[in-house]
């Protein structure tokens, strides 16, 4: 096994140029991603190494980035787009939903929209108003997508040029406060496939889910509660539509409690679906309502107060606290 | 008559008329190949209202005025060309081979589309509209990368040059060049909405703002529609960049057979845009000055009439699509989801198709 150590940035960037090399037919489009790399450098170097054809440096419109990134897959290209910020993908929705999602059935199955459009989304970095979204919920909904999220360096690889290769659009979701954070990356051997979730912590009280960032965030929770005695199972969702329901139902059967963990507010979230997905398949093990800690449902705060809004190790504890104590 | 900068060739008598730029590379039997192209399709447009208005159809969107600007444009356009369209470019559907009945199929609500799109190289309708603009842009940048002799054109209206997608469209194609040709049917009404709420500028002169070339040419003169875009075209294919055509026409019918525009327009306007029929000038230049026969003029009729009663009848028996073919197409690879969804519909008995 050939592992090294590089951070999330670093393994996309790697990923995307792996890409790049085994499909000539593979192109990034974004702002700025060329001689700048990109905002937070994704795309470092890429510019320079395939040239200007195939790392697109974009004018600022993004209905436009994946509105020609249509057009170049009925034409047999492979567009990777970049999202600069989770903020900015509203007006490319329409594209989106209406077109990129769509076009396959309408199409008869005569267009491929085989594309990846990532975004830097979660909060965490201090940002801005608009840098510090969690816009997966309203994907995620749409029929004709799919959702995924890394959350450790070696996923970023190789869940980033698994995206590159499916036939189906790809919302690619990107935890911006982990890019810097080292991990092993594994050059010969993916993880799971890519509508995998994957445990990442065993344990027999209560299953805990979350994705992209949230994930850290549990796996702390659930040394917390270690040590007070609870033993919590942390499951990484990966794939945010369609969800791999199959590995958490049987993580519930075995602990009988979940919380969901996720930085978008609740109502008609990714963790309502979860939750009432269990419920419906586990509705005889569970101890517990299934819980979700959440984003309140107010627009993103100025981010000094931005830890009060996302969910905290805390605030999970505190959910885990009421799923134990529950009397039925 | 409209405007000096608008190019013409052929007055709504079917006079020939100069122009400083154009003039017409065709010979007689090209033109009456462009009169027979409009009759059927505005046969075709006929057939299909009265489909409508007996029930056999849940909408239908004519082009009657608008023949010679989708016929010239749709003959202009080379085989390695490909066309983006919105939900009314019947004509250009017809020049690119898709069957008549095809393009019924949106129409009689058992498609979201209608036909193969890679088969024809014209894209499947887009009813959001501007979207194609987009799209159009995509294709060319990819012709570009091919380094292929090719161009694609994407078609709108009046109406849509005002959505963003265009106008972004509009900036993209000029930054990289690509070999993508705007043509825009100014058919003066936007549902009730006239163009000068559109653009208190003539629509072609917008292509000067973004930095690549615009004209507006009589959208009811074919002879016009088809140089103008037979130029923008080769220009295009060589390198020359996107031009912006300008198609200055009029929506004689309504909206779609949903509308009702004696709500919002005057019959006076109309009846001043009947004189300009692009189909009757055609017809008077092949009598004048190809001496066509009457019977010439006859035997398209009668093609026409046995085109339209095929396509009656192959609408009459397209059926309901059987209800689990909605979960086809989907999703290119296996999805959970639709497994779910296939599953239940047989369970429920809706369908007897097989996994």
């Amino acid at each position: 096994m050939t592992t090294t150590t590089m951070t999330m940035a670093k393994a996309l960037n790697e990923g995307l140029r792996r890409a790049m090399e085994k499909n000539p037919k593979v192109l990034l489009m974004g702002e700025d991603i060329g001689r700048l790399g990109g905002v937070f450098r994704i795309t470092d170097g890429l510019q320079k190494d395939f040239g200007e054809d195939r790392v697109i440096d974009s004018p600022l419109a993004e209905s436009a980035i994946v509105g020609t990134a249509v057009g170049l897959a009925i034409r047999g290209y492979r567009a990777v787009c970049e999202i600069q910020f989770d903020g900015f993908v509203y007006p490319a929705f329409d594209q989106i939903v209406s077109q990129v999602a769509k076009l396959h059935k309408r199409s008869d199955g005569a267009y491929i929209m085989g594309m990846v459009i990532r975004i830097p989304f979660q909060g965490g970095i201090g940002a801005i108003e608009h840098h510090s979204e969690s816009p997966e919920p309203y994907f995620s909904q749409t029929a004709g997508l799919r959702v995924v999220s890394c959350s450790t360096p070696n996923d970023a690889y190789w869940m980033i040029q698994q995206s590159i290769e499916h036939d189906d659009p790809i919302i690619f979701c990107e935890p911006k406060s982990r890019y810097w954070e080292k991990g092993e990356v594994d050059l010969e051997t993916p993880p799971a496939g890519l509508f995998d979730a994957l445990v990442r912590r065993e344990g027999t009280d209560v299953t805990l889910i979350g994705y992209g960032a949230s994930v850290k965030t549990c796996l702390r929770a659930a040394e917390t509660a270690q040590v007070e005695g609870t033993s919590i199972e942390v499951i990484d969702a990966r794939s945010i539509a369609p969800l791999d329901i199959e590995l958490m139902a049987k993580s519930v059967e075995k602990t009988g409690r979940v919380v969901v963990v996720q930085e978008s507010p609740h109502t008609a979230s990714v963790g309502s679906e979860i939750v009432s997905e269990l419920t419906q398949r586990c509705f005889y093990s569970l101890r517990a309502p299934g819980l979700r800690v959440s984003g309140y449902h107010v627009p993103y705060p100025p981010t000094r107060i931005e830890e009060d809004y996302r969910p905290s190790v805390d605030r999970i504890l505190d959910a885990v606290d009421r799923v134990m104590g529950f009397e039925s | 008559m409209i405007d000096e900068e608008l190019v013409q060739l052929l007055t709504p008598e079917g006079e020939r008329v100069e122009s400083s730029d154009y003039e017409s590379t065709l010979n007689g039997d090209e033109i009456f190949g462009l009169y027979r192209d409009m009759v059927i399709i505005r046969r075709l447009c006929n057939e299909s209202t009265s489909l409508q208005r007996q029930g056999q159809l849940a909408l239908w969107a004519p082009i009657q005025g608008q023949e010679a600007a989708q016929i010239g444009a749709g003959r202009a356009l080379a085989p390695g060309d490909f066309t983006f369209p919105t939900y009314r470019e019947h004509g250009i559907a017809w020049c690119r081979g898709v069957p008549p009945a095809d393009m019924l199929r949106l129409f009689r609500a058992v498609s979201n589309g209608g036909w193969d799109p890679q088969k024809y190289r014209h894209s499947v309708p887009t009813v959001v509209l501007g979207s194609q603009c987009l799209h159009a842009v995509g294709y060319a940048m990819g012709i570009q990368r091919d380094g292929a002799e090719e161009a694609s054109m994407a078609f709108f209206g009046d109406g849509a040059s005002s959505q963003g997608d265009v106008l972004e469209a509009f900036v993209w194609a000029a930054s990289f060049n690509a070999p993508v040709v705007f043509f825009c049917q100014n058919n003066q009404w936007g549902i009730s909405t006239p163009s000068s709420v559109q653009s208190k500028i003539p629509l072609y002169h917008r292509a000067h703002g973004f930095g690549f070339p615009g004209v507006r040419v009589d959208g009811n003169d074919v002879l016009a529609v088809y140089e103008v875009s037979k130029r923008a075209l080769e220009s295009a294919r060589v390198g020359g960049g996107p031009t912006l055509i300008e198609a200055y026409t009029y929506r004689i019918g309504a909206h779609t057979t949903s509308d009702d525009p004696t709500r919002y327009r005057i019959d006076a306007e109309v009846e001043v845009w009947k004189h300009r029929d692009p189909v009757e000038r055609v017809k008077a230049l092949l009598a004048r000055e190809y001496k066509v026969k009457n019977v010439d003029f006859d035997t398209v009729s009668q093609e026409a009439d046995t085109m339209a009663l095929q396509l009656r009848e192959d609408v009459l028996a397209m059926s309901r699509p059987d209800p689990i073919s909605m979960f086809d197409n989907a999703y290119a690879a296996p999805h959970p989801l639709i497994e779910e969804g296939r599953r239940e519909m047989i369970d429920l008995g809706i369908s007897g198709g097989a996994l």
